[in-house]
């Protein structure tokens, strides 16, 4: 079945309240807050459509570099595009030195087409209208899930396009402006299993490597911190995760005890029916602002710490590049000193040597760089987040307050 | 002097006016005008002995209020006797049997105080008076508290002994401040009398809390952990809420036994009401034998106004059930939010110290303490969630039952009546075999069962009439109630939550300045 189609305004009109969208872009974008207009390359993603097994994003590009051929265009890509891109910079020796921005995780909506199935199933045993609300409510599950998804691979694609060297990538520029599939299959399992073998080795080797004391202060202190901030992150995501999550269930039982509120409320003959009716509204009412809490606790917190998750890792596996090429400098003048005393491809080792050592070097610099730049990015990002996190949480306290107050005046006054 | 009072303006015996009567929430207006109900309906002397015929004044229009005569005689035991009078043992005697005799034709007609004869006149107009006096002093004063529970003895033997306080300035107890100690079974003990006493005549005697095998155990034996905390806390309200819904009905006020178990520093061992008891189990027995009855009994309804209230109490049974398990979900769920807080705050706490931004490091800090205040909030909240909004609806569930049991006894009152009248019948065809077979002694036999089952068909008739009076005004009564308590409740629970919001606003207004001074 076709899911909801993104308008170009991002579907202004689908959901309750249009800020929550724009603030949700403002969020996710906010992640990487040096993201801002560029002339010279800008990119979005103007539209997407849910199909049964896929979404399709319209990639939608403007710029005027010289590079392109027009100054505005659009194409279609697939999740799997995306992976694409990106494994194609992790493989690029010439970005060794950079962090990689991580790929936006597969688009999921199992879950939530699951309890949509459920929700059909049931739909005998509830009235209807707790069987609306119920729709509307999982509808509206499936549209944020659906928004967040476009939001990650946009900020991806934002990402790149704001690197100063990875912007001019030429797969890059083949994913914005070829408008024919790009026939990438995703990996078969040979492939995958290739992919496994070297992450093990990685980890592996990662574990070699990093028992080398860095002769540079600056990166002994990034890796001590790197390490122990990423396994914080990745606690602190999974514990928002569960948080936002029970906020959401509660939000739930209010919906169902609106419900039953209206039910008493209509059935009974005394004076209290009209109490029952009020505090049914009530509920209905305060529920929502409680979903929309849940929801942007979720976005503000819970996919902030996704996200820097994602980077602490692509900083992690730069590090670990770094130290990858430093462990082959070391080998190389190894071999070089043993080319010395043999008297033996002296000239090749030096070559050699050589390389090793621009390689090494070359990461550094830029390493250092991208360092200095993540945790400007991870302080902005936090910093903003968390302010409208807080402004957020006012804004709906001081709703559910207003609500209640009107409330129970109307109820006083009543009695 | 009671000649001369003017009874108050009653109608015609429909129960909004008996509600209206109870507008002033004065116990003693309901008194009153039941002390007015006229010596000549046949009604309320059938049930009392002879001597308390001298009911007072003023014609009345018999239907009002009449079963109320009981009330009369506790409102003069109220006056006249202490806790030691001789006049009391028979209303005591009784509370060993209500918890086992099954409900029976013979306890079906109520008095087991019709051992007792009370009421010389003048004691009647007395306490008239001062009733009336008191009337137009304080509304419905007595106020209940149950509070200290402490245990008592070690192991299997223990158990947990509350204090029951009682503040009023009602003239029937001897001192307006007490208090005593009672233990859970004492409850049960005194419900288990009350039911005995009033179910089968139509009161809605407020049930008990229930029993709970598997919290005592954990109590027993010495758990000192929150969940055995709770579960006495639990117990503890819900016995306080039993007791002022029980003194809150004006006839129940009036009884000894409650009487007695408020002020009595002595009272004795309840010890039918064990579950397990030889006791207990024949009330299970009973109850499933009533149960089957209900079903074949098939009662020509003669009064729509019965069906129609029994279709409504079960509708309403059936949506307290459905929000109370709404309610106890989000109980459930904000502790789980609560939990899943606190495990967030300390884990943002950790992030705050490994991140070596310093302005960054001291806002993430600062997040995990707002939100450690707020896992305090949402346990705070779980609680009301709990107590009042979650426990109304039990209690209410529970009521119902109750109201369906009163309704039940009025269908076998008239069963008994339907039989009397068969038996009756049946009585007669064998007088007229008898005078055709010419055996005279047969038939003066057979004349003296007649006049038997006359009287005990009157008696059925009286009895299903009366028993459908108290429960219209009961119900009345209970609808009241009802309506009070859940604006009441629903208002303080509205109001905890008002309480959340606003401490939340504090929470995150000192912390969103932190959050911009991240630089």
């Amino acid at each position: 079945c076709a899911g909801p189609r993104l308008g170009a305004a991002m579907m202004e009109g689908l959901d309750d309240g249009p800020d929550f969208l724009s603030e949700e872009d403002r969020g996710l974008k906010a992640i990487n807050v040096d993201l801002q207009s560029d002339a010279a390359l800008q990119v979005d993603i103007s539209d997407a459509l849910s199909e049964r097994d896929k979404v399709k994003f319209t990639v939608h590009t403007k710029s005027s570099l010289p590079n392109f051929k027009q100054n505005e265009f659009s194409v279609v890509r697939q999740h799997e595009e995306f992976i694409w891109l990106h494994d194609s910079f992790i493989e690029n020796e010439d970005y060794a030195g950079y962090i990689i921005p991580p790929a936006p995780p597969r688009p999921d909506f199992d879950a939530s087409r699951e309890k949509l199935q459920k929700l059909g199933e049931g739909e005998g045993s509830m009235t209807k209208e707790e069987f609306t609300k119920m729709k509307q409510e999982l509808e509206a599950e499936y549209l944020a899930i659906f928004k967040k998804t476009v939001a990650m691979h946009e900020v991806f694609l934002c990402r790149v396009a704001a690197h100063p060297i990875l912007r001019k990538d030429l797969n890059f520029h083949v994913f914005l402006e070829y408008n024919q599939d790009l026939s990438v299959r995703g990996k078969n399992k040979k492939e995958k299993l290739e992919d496994f073998f070297k992450n093990m080795v990685k980890s592996a080797d990662g574990v070699i490597v990093s028992g080398v004391k860095d002769v540079d202060d600056f990166f002994e202190h990034e890796r001590t911190f790197l390490l122990e901030y990423h396994n914080r992150v990745k606690d602190a995501s999974a514990k928002s995760d569960r948080m936002t999550r029970s906020h959401k269930s509660a939000a739930d039982d209010y919906n169902r005890i609106g419900s039953s509120l209206y039910a008493l409320g209509t059935q009974d003959s005394t004076d209290i029916c009209k109490f029952f009716l009020k505090v049914s509204e009530l509920f209905d009412k305060t529920r929502k602002i409680e979903a929309r809490v849940s929801a942007d606790e979720d976005l503000k917190l819970s996919d902030l710490l996704k996200y820097y998750l994602r980077e602490s890792q692509a900083a992690k596996d730069l590090l670990y590049r770094r130290s990858r090429s430093l462990v082959d400098y070391e080998n190389a003048n190894k071999a070089l000193d043993k080319a010395r005393a043999k008297n033996k491809d002296v000239l090749q080792a030096e070559t050699s040597q050589q390389l090793c050592c621009q390689k090494f070097e070359k990461i550094s610099e830029s390493a250092k760089q991208e360092l200095i730049d993540f945790k400007t990015r991870r302080v902005a990002a936090f910093r903003k987040n968390l302010v409208e996190l807080a402004e957020l949480e006012l804004k709906h306290a001081k709703g559910n307050l207003q609500l209640l107050q009107n409330c129970l005046a109307v109820l006083n006054g009543d009695t | 002097m009671a000649a001369e009072r003017e009874p108050p303006p009653l109608g015609d015996g429909k129960p909004t006016d008996f509600e209206e009567l109870e507008d002033g929430e004065d116990l003693f207006t309901s008194t009153v005008s039941t002390l007015e109900s006229s010596p000549s309906s046949p009604d309320p002397a059938s049930f009392l002995a002879e001597d308390i015929s001298t009911n007072s004044n003023g014609p009345k229009p018999a239907e009002v209020a009449l079963d109320d005569d009981r009330e009369d005689l506790f409102a003069e035991a109220t006056e006249e006797v202490s806790l030691d009078s001789p006049e009391r043992e028979p209303i005591l005697s009784s509370e060993t049997s209500p918890a086992v005799t099954p409900v029976t034709p013979t306890t079906l007609i109520a008095p087991r105080i019709e051992s007792k004869s009370m009421s010389a006149p003048v004691i009647f107009d007395r306490s008239r008076d001062e009733i009336e006096e008191e009337a137009n002093g304080d509304v419905f004063d007595i106020e209940i508290g149950v509070s200290d529970p402490e245990k008592v003895g070690d192991g299997m033997n223990a158990y947990m002994a509350y204090r029951v306080t009682t503040k009023t300035s009602l003239s029937m107890f001897s001192k307006s401040e007490f208090s005593v100690k009672r233990r859970f079974s004492d409850f049960l003990g005194l419900h288990s009398k009350l039911a005995s006493k009033y179910l089968h005549v139509g009161y809605i005697v407020p049930p008990a809390p229930e029993k709970s095998i598997v919290g005592m155990t954990k109590v027993k034996v010495g758990k000192e952990d929150s969940s055995s905390t709770e579960f006495v806390e639990k117990r503890r309200a819900a016995l306080e809420r039993y007791l002022q819904r029980t003194v809150k009905h004006p006839t129940l006020l009036q009884d000894p036994d409650l009487r007695q178990f408020l002020e009595s520093s002595e009272l004795p061992r309840a010890v039918n009401t064990q579950a397990l008891s030889g006791a207990g189990i024949l009330r299970m027995v009973n109850k499933a034998a009533d149960a089957v009855n209900k079903m074949t009994i098939k009662m020509n309804e003669s009064d729509a106004w019965f069906e129609e209230k029994q279709q409504q109490f079960e509708n309403q049974d059936q949506q307290l059930r459905k929000l109370h398990a709404s309610v106890e979900a989000l109980v459930c769920h904000r502790k789980e939010l609560s939990a899943n807080t606190a495990a967030f705050a300390k884990s943002a706490a950790m992030l705050g110290n490994s991140e070596d931004h310093t302005a960054l490091s001291r806002a993430l800090s600062q997040l995990a303490e707002v939100e450690e205040k707020i896992d305090q909030l949402h346990q705070e909240q779980a609680f009301a969630d709990f107590y009042m909004f979650s426990e109304l609806l039990s209690d209410y569930i529970r009521l119902i039952a109750a109201v369906k049991g009163v309704f039940d006894h009025r269908v076998k009152c008239w069963q008994k009546w339907e039989d009397a009248q068969i038996t009756l019948l049946k009585k007669r065809e064998t007088e007229a075999k008898m005078m055709v077979a010419n055996k005279p002694d047969k038939i003066q036999q057979a004349k003296n069962e007649i006049r038997e089952w006359e009287a005990k068909v009157q008696q059925g008739e009286r009895d299903f009439e009366q028993i459908s009076k108290t429960i219209r005004k009961e119900v009345g009564r209970f609808e009241k109630e009802r309506v009070k308590d859940f604006k009441t409740v629903i208002i303080k629970y509205l109001e905890s939550l008002v309480q959340t919001q606003q401490q939340l606003i504090k929470y995150w207004e000192a912390f969103l300045p932190e959050a911009k001074a991240i630089a």
